[in-house]
């Protein structure tokens, strides 16, 4: 079962309840379950295994397409068929370009082209790096190499380190509702919402679960730091009929020892209850 | 030779845009016939690539010269390696009419 934990707004728990997620379901379930740090704009979830040992790095390429100026007729097939607008023809002054930031690698400008002037070349586009934790089977993590700004093919290749497909597999989402977080969930047997009580929360809830109802994958919800805000969260999943998972209350302590990458060293009891109850109720909506 | 003017509108008395890849029209302007003629931008409200467009745009064109009130890194690139002059103007509160008595 792969179960992505995801967020609207940035800030309300998601690496939290996926580290937490992934040491309880080794605790309860067994060995079989592995981390993934999809968030590889900003990936963070090591931080929390300061003992673990990397074990295997890869880089990870995309392929980037330019025109050869000497058999290109100019046509504009290409860059009429290139959603992103990456490709400048013009045929007066014989200019003829890709633009590597506006690309994303689907490869139309090389099946549009029929004089064979467009080829491939691979660009880093960031890392794959494998960690043994201690905990299940280790911890996958997506690193976007600095100045690249295409996070999906990154993922997509990170998805592909999974080897076994048996395993209970946790995605650490990327904040928002965007392309990156669509390429994580889409696999996804359940995603765990994360959000907090509050006016921001409640507005990218909004947004996130009209997302997951078009993507038609079924998800639940875990309200953190609750005791802040006000009751537009729970209002508004009562009335959307959305399955309430757990709560997490606020707490200093909790947020400090977050802060320093703790939160696995000394687990305080009502939260070992929480995810307790969360991993049961998951049981029972995954079969 | 062509000065391009980008324009909120089709008409002269339309405000000056001050966006270059956005700008919602362009206008044509002929030194010779000195004649105008407006396109519309079919760019203005891509949801990338608006400045490469744009410049494609210009170099088909034949423009020599582009008076808007900004130009986009790309755009700017792309458009001076294409050989196009750029400009902004000091004054931006003002129609197309007066920015091309303006040339001269």
């Amino acid at each position: 079962m792969r179960i992505a934990i995801a967020s609207g707004k940035g800030g309300t728990g998601k690496t939290t309840v996926a580290v937490n997620l992934y040491y309880f379901i080794e605790k309860y379930l067994g060995k079989d379950v592995m981390l993934v740090d999809c968030d590889v704009e900003e990936p963070n979830d090591a931080l929390f295994f300061k003992d673990a040992e990397l074990t295997l790095r890869k880089q990870s390429y995309r392929k980037v397409p330019f025109i050869d100026t000497e058999k290109c007729t100019f046509c504009k097939k290409c860059s009429d068929w290139c959603e992103f607008n990456a490709i400048v023809i013009s045929p007066g002054i014989k200019f003829a370009e890709i633009y590597s930031d506006l690309c994303h690698s689907c490869g139309a400008c090389t099946a549009a082209c029929k004089y064979n002037a467009i080829a491939e070349y691979d660009e880093l586009q960031g890392s794959i790096t494998t960690f043994e934790t201690g905990i299940g089977k280790g911890l996958l993590e997506g690193r976007l190499k600095i100045g690249s700004a295409m996070q999906t093919g990154l993922i997509k290749d990170l998805k592909k380190e999974i080897k076994n497909a048996n395993l209970h597999v946790i995605y650490d989402a990327p904040p928002g509702t965007s392309c990156p977080v669509v390429e994580t969930i889409s696999d996804a047997d359940y995603v765990i919402l994360v959000t907090e009580p509050t006016p921001f929360g409640l507005h990218d809830l909004k947004i996130t679960v009209d997302l997951l109802e078009d993507m038609k994958i079924p998800f639940g919800l875990i309200i953190n730091k609750s005791g802040l805000g006000n009751n537009g969260v729970y209002n508004f999943s009562k009335s959307r009929n959305i399955e309430l998972l757990g709560e997490i209350p606020f707490s200093k302590d909790y947020a400090s020892s977050y802060a320093s990458g703790d939160i696995l060293k000394e687990i305080p009891l009502s939260v070992e209850r929480t995810y307790f109850e969360i991993i049961s109720k998951l049981k029972s909506i995954i079969r | 030779m062509k000065t391009i003017i980008t324009s909120t509108g089709n008409q002269l008395d339309s405000a000056f845009d001050l966006r270059f890849g956005r700008a919602a029209w362009y206008c044509i302007y002929n030194h010779g016939s000195k004649k105008t003629e407006f396109i519309k931008n079919d760019y203005s409200e891509a949801n990338s690539g608006a400045g490469t467009k744009a410049a494609e745009l210009m170099a088909d064109i034949g423009a020599t010269q582009i008076i808007s009130g900004d130009f986009g890194p790309k755009a700017k690139s792309l458009l001076e390696r294409m050989n196009i002059q750029m400009v902004i103007p000091n004054e931006t509160n003002i129609s197309i009419k007066e920015l091309i008595e303006k040339l001269g």
